[in-house]
């Protein structure tokens, strides 16, 4: 039986060490989020964002609390386990992009089935069907260096894809992109959450957030507000 | 694994020169190990050749000095004809040739050179042509009666070998200055003593050398049915009573063909050790060269570590990617040093055969040297990447995401 929330934080807080002084980067989180929810977090810069996303998306653990991601604690695991948890659960799209350099396009793509352990002629297949999806098949054998911005992201956004997992984390992903191309960003998401994605994103830019199903304000690392908006149609 | 493999290899290609500059340090040390042992193999293999000529019936006795053969001067020291005829004596042994060899005065035409005159019976021709493989390709051999004529090694009948004009049939060559008559040449041996050699007959060479009774080398050949170690030892104890000498201090030397090979192999075995030693610490040091290069690699590509964790990578991938990538520089450093090391021995080869006129040196190129070579130049590598992949798969997700 599906947990209706893929994804659940209990009282999670996260403490930084730097020398003698500790920085709450956040404090008695709880939060809930819907299976298929678009999600838009929204805050001022140091609010604990990114600390957040980080959390959820098993790349850093909590000082304290507990969450749960399909109903499964991931706070106690070893290391490992949460490697596979990220490759096959989550896909993350960043600011920068963070394509492999020496890999091309495509190699981009299907990089996450090989840690995944999928099969060569199996990861062609599906990479190559992402590939149209990100409408980029054209430029199947580009290096990332040969690829335009938004071009890159739509590689990453196609890579966070590859093993079809259920949430995609995307922190400030238009961060760098001029505003026509993160509106062809923001549609990708808006169409890969009618396909029934979870989406949670970052983002400074409040024109964006009107495309998303639901706000989340973040201060000085607590949550300040969430609630339900009308979400607008992409043109 | 391949896909690791096809990883590690991606990146080697991005970094190009650099890649290239951290495999010089394997491949001049793979170089110069695979060279130095081919040549090392060749020249064993030629030794024993030269050996199996000679023959494993065979006792060489000379007196104990340093340097070649002929160089004793003491009376006390040198072997003479006395000693020759004891050993013909005892039990055991066929037959005994015995030879004088002096460096003299010789000259050629217009032409003087210091150098050796081999004296010997011209009765015992036959059996000593069969030991050193002479054969004579033009005129004849030296024959019972012959005074003042001589045979000559291949070389001297080479213009500018030896001397500048070819010695022929017919030439003369004069020894401390005596003429003597050149009657026979003899065919290439491949050992350039021989070939460069002046044979004449040893009676003769005395007189005119004004040598009594020494002779510089006396080789006794093993009847058959008897084990030639023991008929040496039959010699060390006839010569020691002739000469009144007690065991273990002997001024002279009793070996069969077959311990000259093992003392030989020994020694050589131990010059060669040292020769590959000294190569292979430039292989430390290639190591060290990757281990920097890989290094340096785990700071650059942080941020793409991060990303690999982030899209599902294990430690375990991350380490067997870098661990990829220096074993693979090793690997291709390798196979260029073995290339190079090949070319090397060739060369030498090549230079000795055509330089020096030795077939002595040369190098042998085995599949197991070439198999080592690369096994070994894969771990060197892969060791050298063992400190920094193992930092590059323990770097925590967020913190290498975030380093800039
Ligand atoms: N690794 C770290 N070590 C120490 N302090 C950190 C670390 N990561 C984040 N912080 C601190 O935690 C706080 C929250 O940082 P976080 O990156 O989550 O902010 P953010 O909301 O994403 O900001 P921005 O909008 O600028 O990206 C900040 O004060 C930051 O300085
Ligand atoms: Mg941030």
């Amino acid at each position: 039986m599906k947990n209706d929330y893929i994804i659940e934080l209990k009282n999670v807080c996260k403490y930084y060490k730097l020398g003698d002084t500790e920085i709450k980067a956040l404090c008695d989180v709880n939060l809930q989020i819907k299976r298929g929810d678009f999600l838009a977090i929204v805050g001022p810069s140091g609010s604990g964002k990114s600390t957040m996303m980080n959390l959820v998306g098993a790349l850093d653990i909590s000082s304290r609390g507990d969450i749960f991601l399909d109903g499964q604690n991931i706070e106690h695991l070893p290391e490992s386990d949460l490697a596979q948890i990220r490759g096959k659960k989550i896909g993350f799209v960043f600011q920068t992009f963070n394509l492999i350099p020496t890999l091309n396009a495509i190699e981009n793509i299907a990089l996450p089935m090989i840690f995944h352990g999928v099969g060569k002629k199996e990861r062609m297949e599906r990479a190559e069907k992402i590939l149209k999806e990100v409408s980029l098949t054209h430029r199947r054998e580009h290096l990332p260096k040969q690829l335009s911005g938004g071009e890159r992201q739509r590689i990453a956004i196609g890579r966070a894809l590859a093993n079809d997992p259920e949430v995609i984390l995307a922190d400030e992903p238009t961060g760098n992109l001029d505003s026509k191309t993160g509106m062809e960003i923001i549609k990708l998401f808006v169409d890969l959450n009618k396909k029934g994605k979870t989406i949670i994103l970052v983002t400074h830019n409040l024109d964006l957030i009107k495309y998303a199903q639901k706000v989340l304000k973040i201060a000085d690392g607590k949550i300040i507000e969430h609630r339900k908006i009308k979400q607008q149609k992409v043109k | 694994m391949k896909d690791h493999f096809f990883l590690a290899f991606s990146n080697l290609r991005r970094r190009g020169l650099r890649s290239w500059l951290t495999m010089i340090g394997i491949f001049i040390g793979i170089a110069a190990v695979v060279g130095l042992i081919s040549l090392g193999q060749g020249l064993q293999g030629a030794i024993n050749e030269q050996f199996e000529q000679l023959g494993k019936d065979k006792i060489i006795i000379q007196s104990k000095t340093i340097g070649p053969p002929g160089s004793a001067t003491s009376e006390k020291l040198i072997l003479t004809t006395k000693d020759l005829e004891a050993i013909k004596n005892v039990r055991g042994v066929e037959s005994v040739v015995g030879m004088l060899m002096k460096t003299s005065f010789l000259k050629f035409k217009d032409e003087s050179k210091i150098t050796f005159a081999i004296g010997i019976n011209p009765e015992d021709i036959s059996i000593f042509s069969e030991m050193q493989n002479f054969k004579v390709i033009d005129g004849r051999n030296l024959k019972k009666g012959d005074g003042f004529k001589a045979i000559v090694g291949y070389n001297n009948a080479v213009d500018e070998k030896i001397w500048k004009k070819a010695v022929e049939v017919g030439s003369t060559i004069e020894i401390e200055g005596v003429e003597f008559k050149v009657v026979g040449i003899l065919g290439k041996t491949g050992d350039p003593y021989n070939d460069a050699g002046i044979y004449v007959p040893k009676e003769t060479l005395r007189e005119v050398l004004n040598v009594n009774d020494e002779e510089s080398e006396i080789i006794a050949k093993t009847q058959s049915g008897f084990n030639p170690s023991d008929v040496a030892d039959a010699i060390i104890r006839k010569l020691r009573q002739e000469r009144d000498e007690k065991k273990d201090q002997e001024t002279f030397n009793v070996q069969t063909s077959e311990q000259l090979l093992t003392t030989f192999t020994n020694i050589f075995g131990i010059v060669q050790a040292v020769l590959v030693g000294i190569a292979a610490i430039s292989l430390v040091v290639g190591g060290i060269g990757i281990m920097n290069t890989m290094y340096t690699s785990v700071l650059e590509r942080t941020k793409e570590i991060g990303t690999m964790k982030a899209v599902g990578a294990k430690n375990s991938d991350i380490l067997q990617i870098f661990l990829f990538e220096s074993g693979l520089l090793g690997l291709v450093g390798g196979t260029i040093g073995v290339a190079l090391g090949i070319g090397l021995g060739k060369s030498v080869e090549f230079i000795a055969a055509t330089a020096l006129g030795t077939n002595l040196l040369r190098a042998s190129i085995s599949f197991p040297l070439i198999f080592g070579a690369l096994t070994f130049s894969f771990l060197i590598g892969t060791l050298s990447g063992v400190l920094p992949a193992m930092q590059a798969s323990k770097l925590k997700p967020v913190d290498a995401l975030r380093y800039e």
